[in-house]
């Protein structure tokens, strides 16, 4: 008698054509200018970035594109301390939610150019853009702090959640 | 059982290769035409349920993201299934028997056309026998068309038959994309086997869409007269592929028996063998069936079936006093659901 079977492989793979979409695809194209535009909704006047294809809380479209600044707020964070399968960057580095002037809702992107122990809510940032230039997030490199003074807790409070 | 209607409807046309809209915009676009046919807003619903696949997306988690169309903030009782919409509703229908809430949004979406939808399909069958063997769901569904030629049930003319009728109703219907080829049966017949019995107009046409459906306990529109469902394994050589015997048990079990003459009939049928076989363990004969094209003309995945009903419950409103829907999933009719639906 042969050895017994301990285990069977059965690979799947399945190829996929995805489209993003008029929204998403719109957002992707004007990064390829260095422009971050995200979408205001009629019925609640937020500015989403980035943008989605209906306002999560009113359930409309939201038509309206909107360039917002390059530069914000990191309203909350966490630096990342040990390696994981998949990791792009090498640890430690800070993951922030940043929230850009003119928009309402934060962006989940990377502080860098400083000493991860100096990342804080309420910090200035602004974008640093990779070279080249591709239609996906990953062109701003990360956010690096402006020096400009700290932002009080009760400007952005409200986006903490 | 506390009385379930039909209060509103939402769809949009299915079409091959939708590029502008992602999850959200088809959700949203169906979700608000349903809510606005009711005359109610979202904050009025109790429940909110939807069908849908992340690996006919492409995305992880599609429908943590679709849910931004129905606007589930702040968070309301939401859930979803990875199954065609139809079960969506029927885990709403069975969510407004505890008597708690009166109103539930159903939904689903999907994109079946830039998908790889046959391997998906194969890729979902028994792990050891099958799936590793690769057999398309064309072949699977061929398997069960020759059982039923074998078994002098249908012939090669009835496929072609139901094909024709399907793009004849089909041709007419805006939710139908344009028909692509012949109306007429001898033509269909002169068409190449792809895998025989079958040619390549015997399976059904892959879209793009979404459809929404809003139930209300009491109130207008069409009512739920009944509804159940039924599978059978997963091995293909366990089922008697000519039998449908889950199909009979979910219309048993739904009441097809004590429900009166059935006027209208939308079927899941996205192979033309599985058409003809419904509409004979079924008992369509005096019914119109598929006055929409049906499955074949029109198929986006983990929809049609809640599209089916949705068929049924417009033909309800039109003036048919009973119409039963049909929807299905897994390889020759594994999974069955029937629901009926009766003018108040």
């Amino acid at each position: 008698m042969s050895e017994p079977v301990q285990r069977v492989l059965g690979p799947v793979a399945l190829d996929y054509t995805v489209h993003a979409g008029s929204v998403t695809g719109a957002f992707l194209e004007a990064l390829l200018d260095k422009r971050l535009v995200g979408r205001r909704c009629p019925s609640c006047a937020k500015v989403f970035l980035p943008p989605r294809g209906a306002c999560p809380t009113c359930a409309v479209p939201m038509p309206e594109a909107v360039e917002v600044g390059q530069r914000g707020v990191v309203t909350t964070f966490s630096v990342i301390r040990i390696p994981f399968d998949g990791q792009v960057l090498t640890p430690p580095y800070a993951a922030a939610h940043i929230v850009l002037d003119g928009a309402d809702t934060p962006l989940l992107h990377i502080v860098g150019e400083c000493d991860v122990d100096t990342v804080r809510m309420g910090m200035r940032v602004e974008a640093v853009w990779a070279d080249p230039i591709e239609p996906t997030l990953a062109s701003v490199r990360y956010f690096r702090p402006t020096g400009e003074p700290d932002v009080a807790w009760d400007a952005f409070k409200e986006h903490l959640g | 059982m506390r009385p379930v209607h039909i209060a509103g409807i939402g769809q949009i046309p299915n079409v091959r290769g939708d590029t502008d809209h992602d999850e959200v915009q088809l959700v949203q676009a169906v979700a608000s035409a349903a809510l606005a046919e009711a005359g109610l807003h979202k904050d009025d619903i109790g429940f909110f349920c939807s069908g849908s696949s992340d690996y006919v997306m492409g995305r992880p988690f599609s429908f943590t993201m679709a849910i931004d169309g129905v606007g589930l903030w702040p968070p309301k009782r939401e859930s979803h299934v990875e199954m065609d919409g139809a079960w969506a509703l029927y885990e709403a229908w069975v969510r407004l028997q505890h008597g708690d809430v009166d109103t539930a949004l159903v939904y689903a979406y999907g994109k079946g056309h830039g998908a790889p939808v046959d391997g998906m399909l194969t890729a979902q069958l028994d792990p050891y026998y099958e799936a590793p063997l690769g057999p398309s769901p064309m072949a699977l569904a061929a398997l069960q068309a020759r059982a039923l030629i074998d078994a002098g049930r249908l012939t090669e003319r009835d496929l072609a038959e139901v094909v024709a009728h399907a793009r004849r109703l089909g041709a007419t219907h805006p939710g139908v994309p344009a028909i692509d080829g012949p109306l007429d049966v001898d033509a269909l017949l002169d068409a190449p086997y792809v895998a025989t019995p079958l040619r390549a107009h015997d399976e059904a046409v892959r879209t793009d869409g979404a459809t929404a459906i809003v139930l209300s306990v009491g109130g207008g529109g069409p009512r739920i007269g009944g509804i159940a469902h039924c599978i059978e394994p997963i091995e293909l050589g366990l089922r008697d592929l000519t039998a449908a015997t889950s199909v009979r048990r979910a219309a048993a079990w739904a009441g097809l028996e004590q429900a009166g003459s059935i006027d209208v009939a939308e079927l899941h049928a996205t192979y033309s063998p599985q058409a003809v076989l419904l509409r004979q363990v079924l008992g369509l004969a005096d019914a119109v069936v598929d006055p929409s094209g049906g499955a074949l003309v029109a198929d986006t995945p983990f929809v049609t079936g809640l599209s089916r009903i949705a068929e049924a419950a417009r033909a309800v409103q039109g003036g048919a006093v009973r119409a039963l829907a049909h929807a299905s999933g897994g390889p020759c009719l594994q999974h069955n659901l029937i629901c009926l639906l009766e003018a108040r």
